[in-house]
């Protein structure tokens, strides 16, 4: 009896979950496939009339969101490849070499995970500021590639599986450093490099505040940003704010569905480093 | 905790080593140079990495403790020395010690959520039907972009919108408020929103420590008669502390650094001033760098304090990197 209880217990706790987070979801894209006629005129539980409006992503789209997938995928191509090439070699220089000032690098490293970004932007921005690089798309890279400590302590973590075995036979054959860096290492850390995508790629698509700090040509906004400056012209039009959402979801939603299984190893390798 | 993910490393890493190009032998390129440029080798690989972690996350932090002794305005040339006073107008200005109050609320939000999560993954840890999915469904939130966050519960909590529609239908139009212009309870409703955003990756990060305990360990207690509960208890719990201390700081540092969902939902008005909100304002609007930056300090040293207690309380096993 009382397992019976706990048994049904469970699963209408997961249930109400299932609602609560799902719910809010499903109202947008109901929103999103309604007239705007409809949108006032129905509750926000009505399932739209006709399923396959998709007028207002047409709108959506052409109003920026379109522009701004182009702005968020230079950026990010940028920033991911300079994320790679920089964990990488610092996790080469540190695992493969003993040298003087190691322990100070390495100190240097780990300190720097306790300083959260967001605490320090305000004088980040003077420097960005002094570079020249306000209202560019390069402080958004430089930001994303130099701040991040996290992917570089993947890299650090998983040098150590890689054989140095490897290496001492291509430096016997005669492969100098930079050689060997880019024939052995790097793709044999092609699952760290993986997880930094995943985790990197998704904090970039995600992020804010970065570029509503640096970024005011509407020309440049990526998707955040973008979506955030949607909402000002359309502030009534909610049923077209809900295409905007959808729009920015899908990719996220698609990249989940195929990738499930390494999103969620990446997130727990990422998060305790 | 510290290895690299395992779902990667199988058939892709086999697969690399065969994919190794084969290095062609080429002649040396000479005995003395040679060993000077190999212990150059490392300071060149480090130089780009360390000159971006100086100048993007030290020279800042320097910077900014020195920005918060002046009354810099961002543009001036000269900077001149106040001394205390912005640290003093941050502790005695209503308007900013009203921020630190908010951020208790999502410091609560943040033991809500750490609760759920818990619950969660100690329950989709042992036989459930549809595992796969549930875990999707409390994860997918957290892979949401921020603003979309704001606007889906914009969408979902303004009047005659899904929730006052459900409460309506289940007869409790009592219930119903203006969910985000009553500053009595704004601040709760964005914690709230907080909680559904964040509980995904705690709970995902709790279902990876939880799972990576040896069953060994159950089968032992069942044999004892342990019960569902002796196990999370006894065993559960402990086993994953480490887990929940970092969690635990996440959640207080994220706490006193939120800003994308009261920044779109709000723009901080009915009282759901954060402290980045503040400082941004400070800083960019107002032009008052230097107190800014002191916001700032003051925020980045409540985070090393945060983060100093929780390594006196849970004693973490050191991070290896050497």
């Amino acid at each position: 009896m009382t397992k019976l209880l706990t048994g049904t217990a469970k699963y209408v706790s997961l249930v109400v979950a299932a609602v609560v987070t799902l719910l809010p979801l499903g109202l947008i894209l109901f929103g999103s496939l309604k007239t705007s006629q409809e949108f006032l005129a129905t509750g926000p539980l009505d399932p739209p009339e006709n399923w396959f409006n998709f007028d207002n992503y047409v709108t959506a789209f052409n109003q920026g969101m379109g522009m701004a997938f182009v702005n968020t995928i230079l950026v990010f191509v940028a920033a991911i490849v300079g994320t790679i090439f920089i964990g990488a070699a610092t996790a080469y220089a540190l695992d493969r070499f003993r040298f003087l000032g190691r322990g100070a690098v390495l100190k240097l490293f780990l300190l720097a995970t306790l300083v959260p970004g967001v605490t320090t932007q305000v004088a980040t921005f003077q420097i960005i500021n002094g570079l020249g690089l306000y209202g560019s798309r390069w402080a958004l890279i430089l930001l994303f590639m130099g701040t991040d400590i996290v992917s570089i302590y993947i890299f650090v973590q998983f040098m150590r599986s890689i054989p140095r075995s490897l290496d001492e036979a291509a430096m016997i054959e005669g492969a100098g450093p930079v050689r060997i860096f880019l024939q052995i290492i790097l793709p044999n850390l092609k699952p760290a490099i993986a997880t930094v995508v995943i985790i990197k790629g998704i904090g970039i698509y995600n992020e804010f505040f970065l570029p509503f700090l640096y970024i005011n040509d509407p020309d440049k906004l990526p998707i955040s940003t973008a979506l955030f400056k949607f909402m000002g012209p359309w502030g009534s039009q909610w049923e077209l704010i809900c295409a905007g959402v959808v729009i920015t979801i899908i990719p996220i939603l698609l990249l989940f569905l195929f990738l499930q299984r390494y999103i969620y190893n990446g997130f727990t390798s990422g998060a305790t480093k | 905790m510290t290895t690299a993910p395992s779902g990667l490393t199988g058939p892709a890493a086999a697969a690399e080593r065969d994919a190794v190009a084969p290095t062609t032998p080429r002649g040396r390129r000479g005995g003395g140079p040679a060993g000077r440029a190999r212990k150059l080798t490392p300071y060149l690989f480090l130089l780009i990495p360390v000159g971006l972690l100086l100048l993007l996350t030290y020279v800042p932090v320097v910077n900014m403790f020195w920005y918060s002794f002046t009354d810099w305005d961002g543009l001036d040339k000269t900077k001149n020395l106040v001394g205390f006073d912005n640290y003093v107008e941050v502790f005695t200005d209503p308007d900013n010690v009203r921020v630190f109050l908010v951020s208790l609320y999502y410091v609560v939000g943040s033991f809500v959520q750490m609760a759920l999560a818990l619950y969660f993954a100690t329950l989709l840890s042992f036989k459930v039907r549809f595992k796969n999915m549930w875990k999707g469904i409390l994860f997918f939130p957290y892979l949401i972009n921020g603003v979309a966050i704001g606007l889906i519960f914009l969408n979902f909590l303004k009047p005659g919108g899904g929730l006052d529609t459900v409460l309506m239908k289940a007869g409790l139009d009592g219930l119903i408020h203006q969910w985000t212009g009553d500053p009595d309870i704004a601040n709760y409703t964005l914690a709230s929103v907080s909680v559904w955003r964040y509980t995904g990756l705690t709970f995902v990060m709790f279902l990876g420590a939880i799972q990576s305990i040896n069953s060994d360990i159950y089968e032992a207690a069942a044999l004892d008669g342990a019960t569902r509960w002796h196990e999370f208890w006894h065993i559960i719990l402990p086993s994953i502390r480490p887990i929940v201390g970092l969690a635990f700081i996440l959640g207080i540092s994220g706490s006193l650094s939120v800003f994308e969902i009261p920044f779109v939902m709000t723009g901080g008005s009915n009282g759901t001033e954060t402290f980045v909100i503040r400082t941004i304002w400070m800083a960019f609007q107002r032009n008052t760098v230097g107190l800014a930056s002191a916001m700032a300090v003051v925020l980045l040293l409540f985070v090393l304090i945060v983060t100093w207690m929780q390594r006196k309380i849970v004693p973490e096993e050191e991070v290896d990197l050497t």
